[in-house]
């Protein structure tokens, strides 16, 4: 059966999984892509998570590179150590972004990675929603002597204290993003030779706009008893499309198909567990270099993730759903970009009055906080959050450290012991609220 | 009469705990882990037997825990050493809401309810700071015996501070102090205290609540019962059996599984007894 016949198939008769089956081909056409680009010699535009401002280049064409996720591939594809050591050698300290850190290690290697080839930067696009961004995109600035283009969002002042359309500060923050957008597509003009499309431009946003009302949709379905996917496996597949395809019609379509099986299952109360017990949110990164088994250590007690702030910020604050104006696409981006970019940073920062208002409509029995060593900026503040969170309610939490790329900092049998402890508990504190009833 | 056990292998003892159905300690074991854990784990449930004056075949249902709780090969059940002790603390001291358990290798802070229900718990991570090794190294350091460290710590009159928490750097610095002819026993009181410190700094991640109970081994150490009281402002409560806690707990949960088995009760602590069916790991058959 060739791909073709195998897609049409998968299509034709609705497959409960469709999504993540879909969700990997895609990545591993998109990484071919990447590959094909590398060996004509041709550059891409590197961006990033949080505010990848994909939908305006797609309008020049240009080939969209995540270091982040090339990086966590090695991670998950346990070779993350290889590209690490080999960054620790050319003189990074240990205590930095692992993300980085990879990402240097497959520059210094031609664009290799277990994927394929990356190729080249033609110039790079990053916000200020990570510290690290900045510094990073200096990297490439030197080794390559390309452009580097920082887009400045502002953020949320204080917790609780966003302003919005139609308040003076969201407006100069909007005029002050709208700016900055509009020296970006200078910039992409003079990169690539291309003169803007405004039309193209609205055919991105568009599609964006079918993925965030999709991803919203698809998010908030798994209030569903049980769980429709689990939000640290299937979640991360279905954020790299969100990523990776954000702006195009396959992104877009992948989304509509994504929320007709959710539906599907929601409708027939499919889950993704056989014996759904304890129904767990996930604050953090994931523990890439043992992906798999970080998950399975919570499924044998049958917990499952149904949701997770990673699916917020580190889709750019997509989760919101916020939809382009097209009839004015450039103060429209403008404004949703801003919106989702500070949303992105909130789920970072400020995500317990977020997890507080999902306990009940998702039906959550416990919250499971995982700061990383690599990355401070996510993990620095979960533990005043976290404690703030048992202050407003009364609910289980579990505090468990280890890292996103470097297997020397994963204790799998202190991670187990300590997850073990935390089903207990939860054990115990279900049977006592029985006998209290 | 039937009994239950809890078999505790900890990185650097394994005890072994025997209880009957009034929840009276009926046999007990205490020996070195060594290399060989499941041999560790053996000996000591045979030990507890032989100590109570136990056939096998009379003990009905055996729970391990600890480090090595999976290498209790004839074992029915794991219960992780956290649950452990905070059942144990409240079953020994009922007005325990606060648990500091100090091992050889790791140092645990739980918060208990009253029923026994572990509400949240903190734990160093990879680093022995804080912990029973922090003092192995100072003993080696000052070549006295482990057991007279404590009690030595108590007749300092002017403690040095200890400044860090590493155990890999304490030895340099007991060696330091020593250099700049400190008395041993206000060299010790500095080592005590700069455990205290820490392991109260693990207490406050999870809340410092009234009664706090003192387990592990850590807790025959007279020094550090001081040095917990001085930092914590309370006396903590302490058991003579405050290293067999983990055991105890353990003995307390396989004997809930044996009443829970027979039929519903209200007897105590039987909060625990769902999570033992539902525990997918692996439950090896007994075999001795």
């Amino acid at each position: 059966m060739t791909d073709q016949t195998t897609k049409e198939s998968i299509k034709n008769t609705f497959s409960v999984g469709r999504g993540n089956e879909e969700g990997a081909r895609m990545f591993r056409d998109w990484f071919k892509l990447l590959d094909e680009t590398a060996e004509e010699g041709r550059g891409a535009a590197y961006v990033f998570v949080m505010g990848s401002m994909a939908e305006v280049l797609r309008v020049f064409d240009l080939p969209v590179v995540f270091p982040e996720i090339n990086s966590l591939q090695t991670a998950v594809r346990r070779v993350a150590h290889e590209y690490l050591n080999e960054a620790e050698d050319y003189g990074y300290s240990p205590d930095i972004c692992g993300y980085v850190k990879a990402d240097v290690a497959v520059q210094l290697g031609g664009g290799h990675h277990p994927m394929g080839r990356i190729p080249r930067p033609a110039l790079a696009v990053l916000t200020n929603a990570c510290n690290t961004y900045i510094k990073w995109g200096e990297i490439w600035e030197r080794m390559y002597r390309i452009p580097v283009f920082t887009l400045d969002v502002p953020g949320t002042r204080a917790a609780g204290a966003q302003t919005w359309p139609g308040d003076p500060d969201f407006e100069s923050d909007r005029a002050y993003v709208a700016g900055q957008i509009k020296e970006l597509i200078a910039l992409c003009e003079e990169v690539t030779g291309k003169r803007f499309d405004i039309d193209r431009l609205r055919e991105a946003l568009s599609h964006a706009n079918t993925m965030s009302r999709g991803w919203k949709q698809v998010i908030e379905l798994n209030r569903s008893r049980p769980s429709l996917f689990n939000a640290l496996t299937d979640g991360t597949i279905y954020l790299g499309v969100s990523n990776g395809f954000r702006g195009t019609a396959e992104g877009a379509g992948y989304f509509e198909e994504l929320v007709e099986e959710m539906s599907y299952k929601a409708a027939r109360g499919i889950g993704t567990l056989t014996d759904e017990k304890y129904r767990l949110v996930f604050v953090g990164v994931p523990c890439y270099p043992i992906f798999r088994r970080f998950n399975e250590m919570f499924a044998e007690w049958g917990g499952t993730f149904v949701n997770s702030t990673y699916l917020w910020f580190a889709a750019g604050g997509a989760n919101l759903g916020f939809e382009y104006d097209l009839s004015e696409p450039l103060e429209s981006l403008a404004e949703g970009t801003l919106i989702s970019v500070r949303d992105a940073m909130d789920s970072m920062f400020y995500q317990d009055r977020a997890l507080i208002e999902m306990i009940d409509p998702f039906h959550i029995d416990g919250i499971v906080y995982h700061p990383i060593k690599s990355c401070r900026t996510v993990s620095t503040g979960l533990a005043d959050n976290r404690r703030a969170l048992r202050q407003s309610r009364d609910i289980p939490s579990l505090f468990i450290e280890s890292d996103m790329m470097d297997r020397r900092v994963v204790s799998e049998a202190q991670l187990k012991n300590r997850v073990d402890a935390f089903f207990e508990g939860l054990a115990s504190r279900r049977v006592m609220a029985e006998r209290r009833e | 009469m039937a009994y239950a056990a809890g078999v505790d292998v900890g990185s650097t003892q394994t005890k072994a705990i025997i209880i009957d159905e009034a929840r009276r300690i009926v046999g007990r074991a205490l020996i070195d882990t060594g290399a060989n854990v499941v041999l560790a784990a053996e000996n000591a449930f045979a030990q507890a037997l032989s100590n109570g004056r136990l056939q096998e075949e009379e003990v009905e249902y055996v729970i391990g825990t600890g480090y090595g709780r999976y290498r209790v090969t004839f074992g029915n059940a794991q219960v992780t050493e956290i649950s452990c002790h905070g059942r144990g603390a409240v079953h020994m001291f009922p007005g325990t809401r606060t648990v500091v358990d100090m091992g050889g290798q790791d140092t645990k802070a739980i918060s208990v309810s009253p029923a026994g229900e572990i509400l949240d718990f903190c734990m160093n991570d990879k680093c022995a700071a804080g912990t029973g090794r922090f003092l192995g190294a100072a003993a080696a350091a000052l070549e006295i015996p482990l057991n007279e460290l404590g009690g030595l710590a108590l007749k300092a009159e002017r403690p040095v501070r200890i400044s860090t928490t590493c155990t890999v750097f304490a030895e340099s610095e007991v060696l330091s102090w020593l250099g700049k002819g400190k008395k041993i026993e206000d060299i010790l009181a500095g080592v005590h205290r700069s455990i205290a410190s820490r392991s109260i700094g693990l207490l406050r991640r999870v809340g410092i609540e009234e009664e706090i109970t003192f387990t592990g081994g850590v807790a025959r150490n007279i020094g550090m019962i001081e040095a917990l009281d001085r930092g914590l402002g309370v006396r903590v409560n302490v058991s003579d059996d405050s290293h067999f806690m983990g055991a105890l707990g353990a003995a307390l949960f396989a004997l809930d599984h044996i009443i829970a088995s027979r039929a519903p009760t209200n007897g105590e602590g039987e909060c625990i007894r769902g999570t033992l069916p539902e525990s997918t790991q692996a439950r090896p058959t007994r075999r001795r």
